[in-house]
Order: structure tokens, then C-alpha cells, then sequence
């Protein structure tokens, strides 16, 4: 079992999550975060006050996939996430020691693969 | 005062040339909140705009080809830059030209900021300007002499009370033809794309009611019954708009919307407009159950074209303005307006001009702007990039955040004259 937590420009979200449901990878949280990768820090003006802001909006994925599906989930991730662009993001794998579906106490790789599977 | 002016009617004019003013940035506010929060500030500035360019040219020449003289297609030049607009009544009026002049000047403005609605979200800010620029004179002018400075469609005997022609058809089809020349939203059709607050939206067309009663019951040019009239028929008519809205909304969804309140409140001043001081207040009524359908079907099904004319201008004021003017037609009553009656009181000639001007607006309206933005589109690039408009317009013309938190901001400088990046909160060097 991994997490995968892919971090992403938030224009691209929705179309992270439609790449992720094509590619039957159910199971999604995303929260807004801000963050300062690699891009260019833009300039703002108000009222005569310049400031460069350092931080970007980014949305953050987290996905937690039995390892089968890793590769899959980081697939769809680039694929939707990708402009070519400086500041498309990350993506990070980190190992996952137990998960458990609430509603009916499956524990860890049943818990996070599609129920349907 | 002069001779001829009435301290009553001026004084009215004057307050109400303040309320319509205040329909522009109610106007910005409404269309922000109808898009996403990355490009609230953008299309509040569109509006903003307006009151900036709108001004300039109806001050230069817009006033002067539409109320100087009585050529049929055009004013004269007569009054360029306020040439010979002073203290001295305007003809047919108790008020000073000058106060006659700033209230025409703000229908000017909000007939350009209205127009931006179809192109929000994607057209380039300086594209937009120099539109805004040239469709006050080009279209705006031209459609305000036909209805009301002595053009061929006020002379022949078609009644526009406070605008269905030039504003509300001139806005609303020129709308159309901005949304297919510039085109969809990168987006558009692929992602549902939702108003980011409603709660502007509410509270922009409460604003844009209220300046309304300036508009119209200012449309009159006085204190006297026609004005009385268009006042008390703009409270009538939205709120019977509001009551069909409401029952069109349950019928189709089961629910009442707030944004369809909105837009049912818009729609009902819009058909009113042209309709205000000709019409008794029964059919004021009529008119504003009536006018809901057109608008609300539109709507409904303009979403399913491939036609992105994004804030529904065309629905709320084309065609709003238009089923208000052919209203006049049928049942203006000589015993209220004590001009003319409609159909339905026996004057079929009053229809026909109606009915003229229900052609003639739209189909100028539509094929200028049409022609205007090719030619613009010819000499500078009309859309941002669509990476830009991923990013959303407002970092990425402005420079600005409607919703900036200030976290992460390094101050630069500040007008206080310190020079230099100043670190007050450093990230991490990349």
C-alpha cells in the first residue's frame, strides 16, 4: 500500500480528476495548499505597494492505492496534471502502514481498492 | 437659472444621472460575481472601464452624433466636445444641456460595460479598451440618434422610453456577435464552470434595481407624468417578473434559485425600459409575467450551444428589450402616455414602427460589431493565451488578486520610497 500525494496547478484539477477516473482510481482528498516549487515569483501591485509573491496556489492530492495501482495513479496524475510549463508540480510515493475502510472495518489493500474490484 | 429651466426637473435629472452612474459598478458587481473568483477583478473592470472610455468619447463626439440634429442616420458635429452644451435648456426639455448631457453620458457607460459580459473570462484587457472605445461611437451613437436624438426611427414614431433600442437590444445583440468572434472559453462545454458569489450577484442586480429607477424614471426628463409613470411600472414590473421566475424555477427544478432571482430582477427592469412611461401599470404587470419567458427559455438553452456568450446578455437584454419594445406596440394607451396608443387601443401604425425597430436595432447592432471586432482582431490579438487563462485573468492582466491572503509576499517597495526587495517573509530559494 502506498500514498500517493500528487501536488498540482489548480487549474489542472478537475482535469486530474477526470484522468483519475478514467483510469478507475477511486478514493480522492484534495485540499488547496500553497507552495513555492521551481516557477518565477510574480509581481503584484496594489496602490503602490509592489510585492513579489513567493507562494503559488497548488492542490494537493492524496490517494492511497494498493501497490498494483501505484503506477496507474502516478500515470493519470501526469497526464492530467502536465502543461510543459515550469510549476506543473510533484508528485510523491509514500508507504502507507495501515488503511481501514469505516464503514465496514476492511482493513489496508481492501480497504483501498475500488469496491467494485 | 436660465429661462425655461424648472429647479424641480433639474433637480430630479441630477440625482437621477447619479443613480444610473451607480448601475455600472452594481453592473461590475453582478458579472463578477457571475464568474470564477480568478477573474473577479477583471470583469469588474470591464465595467470600470466604461465609465472611463464611454465618457471620453461621448464628450468628444458620441453626444454630439446623437442629439445634434435631426439627420436620419447621424447627428452633426455640431456639439463636439461640449461645443454650445451649457445652461440653456436642451429643446424639449426644463432642464439644462449640461445635465441632459451627463444623463445620456451615463447610459453611454453602462450600454459598453454590459457588452463586456460576453467576452469575459478570455478577451485580452487592451483588446477590450480599444473596443470599448470605438463601439460607444460606432454603435452606442448611432443606436441613441435613431431612438432618441431625432433619427429616422424616433421620427417615424417608434416609442423607446428609456432605451430597449440602444441599450438594452444594442447591448444585447452586439453581446452575440462579441461571443462569436472572440469565441468559447478554453473550458467552455468541458468543465462546469459555476459563479463564484452569488451573493454579488444578489446584491449587484439589487443595486442595478435601484440605479434603475434613475434610468427610467429619469427617462421622462422631468417630474411630470411620464416620469411618475416609468418610476412606479420599474417597481411593478421586476417584481412580477420575480413571481414567474420563481414559478418557472419550481416547475423545472424544484427549487428556487437565487441566481435566477437575479437575472429575473434584471430582466424585468430591461422590459420595462423601453416601456416605462407608455404602458399603464396593469399592463406594466402583464409585461413583466411575460417578458420572463423568452429569457428564461433562452437560458435554459443557450448553454447547449457551442455559442459561449458567457453572461447571457443577450437573453436578459436583447431579448428583454426586444419583447418590451413590440409590448409598446401592442399596448401603449394614449389615456397614460398621452402620445399614442398600440394595437390593442386601435393604432396599428404603432406596431409597425415598433416592430421596425425590433429589426433595425438588432440587425445594426449585431453586423457593426461584428465588422468592429474582425478589424480589431486583424491588428491585435483578441484572447489572452490560454495558459493565461488558465492562470485567470486577474493576476495575469492586472496584477492583482480579488482574493489575495498576502501570505508569501515579499514587499518590493512601497510608496513610502524604500527602494530595494525588503524580505518579509522569505521562501525557500528554488
Amino acid at each position: 500500500m502506498k500514498l500517493v500525494i500528487g501536488i498540482v496547478r489548480p487549474e489542472k484539477a478537475n482535469d486530474v480528476l477526470e484522468a483519475l477516473y478514467r483510469a478507475e482510481v477511486r478514493g480522492v482528498s484534495m485540499s488547496r495548499v500553497q507552495g513555492h516549487g521551481g516557477e518565477l515569483d510574480r509581481v503584484e501591485t496594489y496602490r503602490g505597494t509592489t510585492v513579489k509573491v513567493g507562494l503559488a496556489e497548488k492542490v494537493r492530492f492524496e490517494i492511497a492505492v494498493s501497490d498494483e495501482f501505484v503506477d496507474t495513479t502516478i500515470d493519470a496524475l501526469c497526464e492530467g496534471a502536465r502543461t510543459g510549463e515550469v510549476g506543473d508540480g510533484k508528485i510523491f510515493v509514500v508507504p502507507l502502514e495501515r488503511a481501514v475502510r469505516i464503514r465496514t472495518g476492511e482493513a489496508d489493500t481492501a480497504a483501498v481498492t475500488p469496491v467494485s474490484k | 437659472m436660465s429661462t425655461g429651466i424648472d429647479t424641480g426637473d433639474t433637480a430630479w435629472m441630477l440625482v437621477a444621472t447619479a443613480l444610473v452612474l451607480m448601475m455600472t459598478p452594481a453592473l461590475g458587481l453582478f458579472y463578477a460575481g457571475l464568474v470564477r473568483a480568478k477573474n473577479t477583478l477583471n470583469t469588474f473592470m470591464m465595467s470600470i472601464a466604461a465609465i472611463a472610455l464611454a465618457l471620453v468619447t461621448w464628450a468628444a463626439v458620441g453626444y454630439s452624433l446623437a442629439f445634434d440634429g435631426h439627420g436620419a442616420l447621424l447627428g452633426g458635429l455640431g456639439h463636439a466636445f461640449l461645443h454650445g452644451v451649457g445652461f440653456a435648456p436642451r429643446a424639449g426639455t426644463h432642464i439644462p444641456q449640461l445635465v441632459f448631457f451627463a444623463f445620456q453620458a451615463t447610459f453611454c457607460i453602462i450600454t459598453v460595460a454590459l457588452v463586456s459580459g460576453a467576452v469575459v473570462e478570455r478577451m485580452r484587457f487592451g483588446a477590450y479598451l480599444v473596443f470599448a472605445l470605438l463601439w460607444s461611437v460606432l454603435v452606442y451613437a448611432v443606436l441613441a440618434h435613431w431612438a432618441f436624438g431625432g433619427g429616422w426611427l424616433m421620427h417615424g414614431g417608434t416609442l423607446d422610453f428609456a432605451g430597449g433600442v440602444p441599450v438594452e437590444m444594442g447591448s444585447g445583440f452586439s453581446a452575440l456577435a462579441a461571443a462569436i468572434v472572440v469565441g468559447a472559453r478554453k473550458d467552455y462545454g468541458r468543465q462546469a464552470i459555476l459563479p463564484h458569489n452569488a451573493v454579488y450577484v444578489l446584491l449587484g442586480a439589487g443595486l442595478l434595481w435601484f440605479g434603475w429607477f434613475g434610468f427610467n424614471g429619469g427617462s421622462g426628463f422631468g417630474v411630470g407624468h411620464p416620469s411618475v409613470l416609468a418610476f412606479t411600472n420599474t417597481l411593478i414590473t421586476p417584481s412580477c417578473t420575480l413571481v414567474v421566475w420563481f414559478l418557472l424555477d419550481l416547475v423545472r427544478g424544484r427549487k428556487v434559485t437565487a441566481i435566477g432571482a437575479a437575472t429575473a430582477v434584471i430582466v424585468g427592469c430591461v422590459a420595462i425600459t423601453p416601456a416605462g412611461g407608455y404602458v399603464s401599470p396593469g399592463w406594466a404587470m402583464a409585461l413583466g409575467a411575460l417578458a420572463a419567458l423568452p429569457s428564461y427559455a433562452l437560458i435554459v438553452w443557450r448553454p447547449r450551444t457551442r455559442v459561449d456568450e458567457t453572461l447571457d446578455v443577450l437573453a436578459a437584454h436583447g431579448t428583454a428589450g426586444f419583447f418590451g419594445i413590440l409590448f409598446v406596440g401592442f399596448f401603449a394607451q394614449a389615456a397614460w402616455n398621452g402620445v399614442s396608443n398600440g394595437l390593442a387601443y386601435g393604432n396599428a401604425r404603432q406596431l409597425l414602427w415598433q416592430g421596425l425597430a425590433a429589426l433595425a436595432g438588432p440587425a445594426y447592432a449585431f453586423a457593426m460589431t461584428f465588422a468592429l471586432l474582425k478589424l480589431i482582431g486583424a491588428v491585435m490579438p483578441l484572447r489572452v493565451p490560454e495558459l493565461e487563462e488558465a492562470i485567470g485573468m486577474d493576476v495575469t492582466q492586472h496584477g492583482e488578486e480579488a482574493y489575495a491572503s498576502g501570505e508569501g509576499a515579499i514587499l518590493v517597495t512601497t510608496e513610502a520610497g524604500i527602494e530595494g526587495p525588503r524580505p518579509v517573509a522569505q521562501p525557500e530559494p528554488a
